[in-house]
């Protein structure tokens, strides 16, 4: 087990009831109830947030960086991501809401949704000029999916889009804009992401995509949206800085926003983690051949959904969806002329690629494949004997993680309560007095029957 | 020939689209436990796969069975049935027998068996009209 990965998506001890809902929800069986202690098996892991969002204690945080980090430089960009703006009612405007930031401490604003129309365009020619496309390719916007292609569909990874997710180059053109406005060195400007999610949170300190990312950090949204809903509260109109996306660009907040902006017909938008590990499925047994594309995003909605945004994900869809509508029914022209104001960018631009994105599986019991071959058989007649009720309580989500954890020998078969039953029951009646439950009726039985 | 290190068997019983995929599911489930490639597991589970579906589909009801060494996978497909009259056309791309209603539920393409040819490294079909058919697939673990 590999601990020397970071992940943002933390855990607190002391809320932590070992009560089993984290573990039935995450969708690598990353997690495990040891010691009464909910733990993070750190290789498995891929920072979706599903645990923070499930967590009825709320023991599991995003450990993001906060405001006081950015005193550390000269100049700070905020990259707002789209969905900061489904945050807010329409009625507040773009003007508004960067105004506010500027109040918050940050000297510039670089939207995110403006990055996205780069990346749309760069998407639309690559899907367009490719003779031999793996379909369906599958859109890289969501870290957190292309965490769980890496682990879970290894053999996926060549479908992932190979254009980086519009984040990574809002940063490196924010970076490069205000490098120039200001005179400043390049690396005295603080570039932050205004995240909605941890698993973009992670990508920073170890991206899967970029060599070196141009962000100084992320930002959860939830850490600043108190103080900043008072700042927008007390400012009237400001006119600080002009917003420049269009509706394209912000549409890719919400699921099939991407699909909206690129123009991809043929395509599917998939969001959830459970639904797109279904479609992953479907797509690894060559059974969605004739789709071109899939928007898969983690979090339900979209990134409207995600783990660190405060208002209702419905609520948040609604507001979003409205400034977009409100948003082109002010655009004049037609789909292409609007993104980037009908801008051309040189097609295949490198500066888009991200680097190959590499297999992580976790499927496999042993490097020596005679040795995995011994306990999957061991395996298999463990669970044999287990319950198969899938409860829980033994800290492992299912029975065949159970069984699995004990042949990897990170569990023992006693930590199934009725397996424990039968140890404690053979026990007393070797010792001549059975033990009897209220009713009267022998601990130990797993018979299903209730006979 | 060396005993199999794992013989994992499944009975498929016809027309029952519901379990479809269960049988190449957990064979693809061991493959990726025992750490073979992931383009291999991906070839053998389509494999396997359309095969499944064949029987369900075609067949009166028979075994989709894996025996896996650590340097290969053999799979068999095994039914009783109508059988293929004439094999080599049923290997042709875009040929297919199946009945309407298969077609409405998306499947019966006429790509089952070439698909199956072209995943697995070794195809071998035998069947007899009016009893049956029995396909081998042996897929190697590691390219050649």
């Amino acid at each position: 087990m590999q601990n020397n990965y970071f992940h943002s998506v933390k855990f607190d001890k002391e809320q932590c009831k070992g009560c089993v809902t984290c573990i039935k929800f995450c969708p690598t069986e990353a997690i495990r109830i040891r010691g009464g202690k909910a733990r993070i098996i750190q290789s498995r892991c891929i920072d979706c947030g599903e645990c923070i969002r499930r967590c009825p204690h709320h023991a599991k945080r995003a450990d993001t960086d906060t405001l006081t980090d950015i005193g550390k430089f000269n100049f700070n960009v905020a990259l707002p991501a789209p969905a900061l703006y489904s945050q807010f009612a329409p009625a507040v405007s773009r003007e508004k809401i960067f105004a506010a930031l500027h109040r918050l401490g940050f000297d510039a604003v670089y939207e995110v949704a403006l990055a996205a129309e780069y990346v749309t365009l760069e998407i639309e020619s690559y899907m367009k000029n490719r003779a031999v496309l793996k379909k369906p390719m599958i859109s890289s916007a969501c870290p957190a999916i292309i965490r769980l292609i890496q682990v879970r569909f290894p053999s996926l990874v060549g479908h992932i889009i190979p254009i980086l997710p519009p984040v990574e180059v809002a940063a490196t053109e924010a970076r490069r804009e205000f490098t120039r406005a200001t005179g400043l060195a390049a690396e005295t400007i603080g570039v932050w992401f205004l995240t909605p999610c941890p698993a973009k949170a992670t990508n920073i300190r170890q991206p899967v995509d970029v060599t070196a990312t141009d962000l100084s950090g992320a930002i959860g949204i939830s850490s600043f949206y108190g103080e900043m809903k008072k700042i927008l509260g007390a400012i009237s109109e400001a006119d600080i800085e002009k917003a420049r996306a269009s509706s394209y660009g912000i549409g890719w907040g919400y699921a099939g926003g991407e699909i909206r902006a690129t123009g991809l017909v043929n395509s599917l938008i998939v969001h959830g983690v459970k639904e797109v590990a279904d479609v992953l499925e479907q797509i690894e047994m060559s059974k969605m051949d004739d789709v071109d594309y899939v928007e898969c995003l983690a979090c339900p909605g979209g990134c409207i959904g995600g783990a660190l945004l405060p208002e209702n994900r419905f609520v948040a869809e609604k507001n979003l969806k409205l400034r977009v509508r409100r948003l082109r029914d002010r655009e004049p022209a037609g789909r292409r002329q609007t993104i980037l104001g009908g801008r051309e960018i040189a097609p295949g631009n490198s500066a888009f690629r991200h680097k190959t994105i590499q297999p992580r599986p976790i499927m496999k019991l042993d490097d020596n494949i005679v040795v995995a071959m011994k306990k999957v058989g061991q395996i298999k007649q463990i669970l044999a004997e287990l319950p198969g009720i899938d409860c829980g309580a033994c800290g492992s989500p299912t029975c065949a993680s159970l069984a699995e954890d004990i042949v990897q020998g990170l569990a023992a078969e006693t930590d199934c309560v009725f397996k424990l039953r039968q140890v404690v029951n053979a026990l007393e009646e070797e010792m001549g007095k059975p033990f009897k439950n209220t009713r009267g009726e022998p601990y130990g039985s797993l018979d299903k029957t209730g006979e | 020939m060396c005993e199999p290190f794992m013989d994992l068997s499944f009975d498929l019983t016809a027309g029952d689209f519901e379990r479809a995929g269960e049988a190449s599911g957990k064979i693809k489930k061991t493959l990726q436990q025992i750490g073979v490639s992931a383009d291999i597991v991906r070839r053998v589970a389509i494999g396997t796969y359309e095969g499944e579906m064949n029987v369900i589909i075609h067949s009166h009801g028979g075994t989709a069975k894996a025996h896996i060494y650590p340097e290969y996978t053999v799979v068999v497909l095994e039914d009783t049935g109508p059988g293929i009259a004439d094999i080599e056309l049923a290997v042709q791309e875009g040929y297919s027998t199946a009945p309407d209603y298969v077609r409405d539920l998306g499947f019966g393409a006429g790509m089952g068996l070439p698909n199956m040819k072209s995943c697995s490294d070794c195809f071998e079909i035998v069947s007899k009209a009016g009893e049956g058919t029995k396909i081998t697939m042996r897929f190697a673990h590691k390219k050649a």
